[in-house]
């Protein structure tokens, strides 16, 4: 099959999983249950998707680990996104070498 | 107009930054399927989404079906379907039927996560500028990535892997170190996702992050409602 073919399928799947909510969805919700539903589901969304995965994202686990408790410390202390990421990185990177 | 479309671009900085590192090893994996610099690129071009994308092209090396293909990237996807509604939540007066059309194809995890952080109603321009930085750091990443191919040592590509996970943790920890709801929220969460991982192997990861989320967020909601006038501003 054409490579075309599956690039046309895989962004048409994916541009309408978000375009069919996001512009007809128009309400504004008044249920104070799915309002709060909705105010904590970014982060449940984010924690799940980190946790585990988050520790099979480098090469081995003792980097990954290295590179999290880097991260969750930084995170704590609220320094910027880029920040905390990109040490995460730099930590698991020097672990490498140790492990 | 101008003004909210650079301090979108501005917010979105960082995000650009990760995806330029992460999208690199998309990159990588892609030359390793076989595909070439202008297919990958238009990949993430149209696609703007990271795991979706990378099962996608484990699926075009295979040579799988098309409802292969439609199945696995719903199911990895849908979670953007939640973020799409919260969004819509907070969405200013000026976003019109268009805008809503346009600016839903930059709905990813990190673009999310940042506008749902911020105070104030979104404006398509801010969302615009956002988009746009993350989507040029996406599709140059990707196509650097190819390029370089295996010329990158393993110790600095599998190190990438960590970037967008780091992002995360900066997003939900300070908020959960405030509210003892948001922490509740987050470690459910986190602790349904190990037990699917773990012990409820036949779930796939798109549909533990969907269940993990759902469930987390449905209990914090019962056991910590938020006031209205807060859950109508976050």
């Amino acid at each position: 099959m054409s490579i075309a073919v599956y690039i046309l399928v895989m962004a048409s799947v994916t541009y309408l999983i978000r375009m069919i909510p996001f512009t007809f969805f128009r309400k504004k919700i008044k249920s104070r249950f799915f309002s709060s539903f909705l105010y904590y589901i970014p982060y449940a969304v984010l924690s799940a998707m980190t946790i585990p995965a988050i520790f099979y994202s480098t090469g081995s686990l003792a980097a990954s680990i290295a590179g999290t408790a880097a991260a969750v410390i930084l995170a704590y202390m609220e320094l910027p996104l880029i920040v905390v990421a990109l040490s995460a990185s730099g930590t698991a990177f020097l672990a490498g070498f140790f492990v | 107009m101008k003004s909210a479309f650079f301090k979108g671009m501005s917010h979105g900085i960082p995000i650009a930054l990760g995806y330029l590192s992460v999208s690199f090893g998309f990159g990588i994996a892609a030359a390793k399927c076989g595909l070439s610099v202008f297919a990958a690129s238009i990949i993430s071009a149209s696609n703007l989404t990271s795991a979706g994308q990378a099962a996608g092209i484990d699926i075009i090396a295979a040579g799988g079906t098309i409802i292969e293909m439609i199945l696995v990237q719903l199911t990895i996807n849908i979670r953007y379907s939640l973020m799409a509604i919260s969004l819509s939540q907070k969405l200013d007066k000026s976003f019109t039927f268009s805008h809503r059309l346009a600016a839903s194809y930059g709905i990813t995890d990190e673009i999310f996560a940042v506008c749902s952080s911020q105070k104030e109603p979104l404006t398509p321009s801010y969302m615009y500028g956002m988009i746009f930085i993350a989507f040029v750091g996406w599709v140059s990443g990707t196509a650097m990535g190819v390029s370089a191919g295996q010329m990158l040592p393993v110790s600095v590509s599998s190190a990438m892997g960590i970037v967008l996970y780091g992002m995360f943790l900066a997003i939900i920890i300070p908020p959960a170190k405030k509210q003892r709801s948001v922490l509740f929220a987050v470690l459910l969460a986190a602790g349904i996702s190990v037990l699917m991982r773990y012990v409820f192997t036949m779930i796939s990861g798109g549909f533990a992050v969907m269940i993990s989320a759902i469930a987390a967020s449905a209990l914090a909601a019962l056991i910590f409602p938020v006031k209205c006038e807060e859950g109508a501003e976050e």
